[in-house]
């Protein structure tokens, strides 16, 4: 089995990995973070957003062994829980979920959204969101959270 | 998954001499088929050729008159390229339209062709646009790289290396999406270059294809109302549970027609 790096949240993390290995099996069985969620098999729902090298992708959709070398940020990796991510804070404040599933890979998707479009408007929002399914909310509070999360990643800068 | 081998090779002559040593191996380029597909165990390579380390197939630029595209461009690298916006803009469009953010950020305009999904977006590009594909050892017009269904004129062990595109003088892509996949129900790309219209047609039979009596209309006149009165005849097209033909026939109409609308309005293309 082939070895491979992969800088997680900052930490540098080598394993042991088959090559089938898929990012998503390698964070949440290898490093057990299971922040990152498994939410179909076939490369849909997007609950598995990671970012590699600072890019959201699906996690499900890519080997291990691709990812060697690369930095990837997890849900895990954004905030603590004292000091919620503002994204984070902003779903919690706007109601941006009920069951959760979605919620890491919404939150993921949402801030590579923003750093890469700070003034993103609703319709931009959207669109840019379609990766990302929810099987509660009906996305409303959803997107409303990521409006608000914007301004206060804004105003933190 | 079953069990492959993984290779990740640094030049294209490397990737070609393991392609050529295993008859079973499969490329990986974005992996955002190829990897659901193994998922599913709908194949199962002895080995797979990641090209993500081959510089040959990176980089978009200019040679002489034409817009080169490396065949392992990402989709996101397309559409934040300055350079295709400025020359051929709706190329960028139809990229943005291409899935969702995240297959974005990964699928490589190589893939998508070497794939030929009949819904994909970039093949009606390509076709309409009359561009070149280019592999490891010769040069495929676009009118002969799509084949059929899921099947190219590459050979195996042939590796698609760039795709060359002349600049259109108006060209637009309107693509109806199923609302569940998002991959083209129906897409219709409308293109002039060098003084010839051409209009492809993804999505609506077993692979993209070309509709010469928009064609020859639209030669004669380059305008909505050239098209208004054609009807498509629906026999060959697809029908399955997303439409039935007559339905897919119809949308190829409407939607050629907004696309010469679209085409009409766009800003005159640049250097
Ligand atoms: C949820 C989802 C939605 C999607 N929606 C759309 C859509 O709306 N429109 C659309 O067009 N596509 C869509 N796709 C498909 C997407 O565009 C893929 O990225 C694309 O079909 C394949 O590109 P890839 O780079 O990921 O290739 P891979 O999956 O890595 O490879 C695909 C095939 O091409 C071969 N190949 C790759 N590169 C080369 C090369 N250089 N030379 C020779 N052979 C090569 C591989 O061996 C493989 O057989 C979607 C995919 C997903 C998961
Ligand atoms: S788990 Fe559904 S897209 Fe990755
Ligand atoms: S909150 Fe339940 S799936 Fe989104």
């Amino acid at each position: 089995m082939p070895d491979v790096t992969i800088t997680v949240n900052g930490q540098r993390e080598t394993r042991a990995v088959e090559t089938r290995t898929l990012l998503v099996h390698f964070l949440r069985e290898q490093l057990r973070l299971t922040g990152t969620h498994v939410g179909c098999d076939t490369s849909q729902c997007g609950a598995c957003v990671v970012h590699l090298d600072g890019r959201s992708v699906k996690s499900c959709t890519i080997l291990a062994v691709q990812a060697d070398g690369a930095e990837v940020t997890t849900i895990e990796g954004i905030g603590t829980e004292e000091k919620l991510h503002p994204m984070q804070e902003a779903f919690r404040q706007h109601h941006g979920l009920q069951c959760g599933f979605c919620t890491p890979g919404m939150i993921m998707r949402a801030i590579d959204l923003v750093d890469r479009d700070p003034d993103a408007d609703e319709k931009t929002v959207r669109h840019q969101l379609e990766g990302n399914f929810c099987r509660c909310t009906g996305y409303q509070n959803i997107v409303a959270a990521i409006l608000a999360g914007a301004i206060a990643m804004r105003n933190q800068t | 998954m079953y069990q492959f081998e993984y290779h990740k090779p640094t030049s294209l002559a490397e990737a070609l001499g393991l392609l050529a040593e295993d008859a079973d191996a499969k490329l990986l380029a974005g992996g955002q088929t190829l990897i659901p597909t193994l998922r599913q165990r709908l194949v199962s390579p002895s080995a797979l050729i990641d090209l993500a380390g081959v510089p040959e197939l990176t980089g978009i630029g200019r040679s002489g008159e034409l817009l080169s595209i490396g065949a392992m461009s990402r989709y996101a690298e397309i559409i934040e390229s300055p350079m295709v916006r400025a020359i051929i803009p709706s190329l960028s469009r139809t990229v943005e339209v291409v899935g969702d953010p995240l297959v974005r950020n990964r699928g490589t305009i190589g893939g998508s062709l070497a794939n030929n999904d009949p819904t994909a977006d970039l093949t009606a590009a390509v076709l309409a646009l009359d561009a070149t594909v280019v592999t490891d050892r010769r040069s495929i017009s676009a009118d002969a790289f799509f084949v059929d269904l899921f099947e190219t004129a590459l050979e195996p062990g042939e590796i698609l290396v760039r795709i060359e595109f002349p600049r259109p003088s108006r060209s637009a892509y309107i693509k109806f999406r199923n609302p569940a996949s998002r991959y083209a129900l129906v897409g219709v790309f409308v293109a002039e270059v060098a003084g010839r219209v051409r209009v492809a047609v993804t999505g609506a039979g077993p692979k993209v294809f070309r509709e010469l009596m928009f064609e020859e209309a639209l030669q004669r006149k380059f305008s909505p109302e050239a098209v208004k009165d054609l009807e498509v005849s629906a026999s060959g097209l697809s029908s399955d549970l997303h439409a039935s033909a007559e339905y897919r026939a119809n949308l190829i109409s409407v939607l050629a027609r907004r696309a010469v609308s679209a085409a009409l309005n766009e800003p005159s293309h640049g250097i």
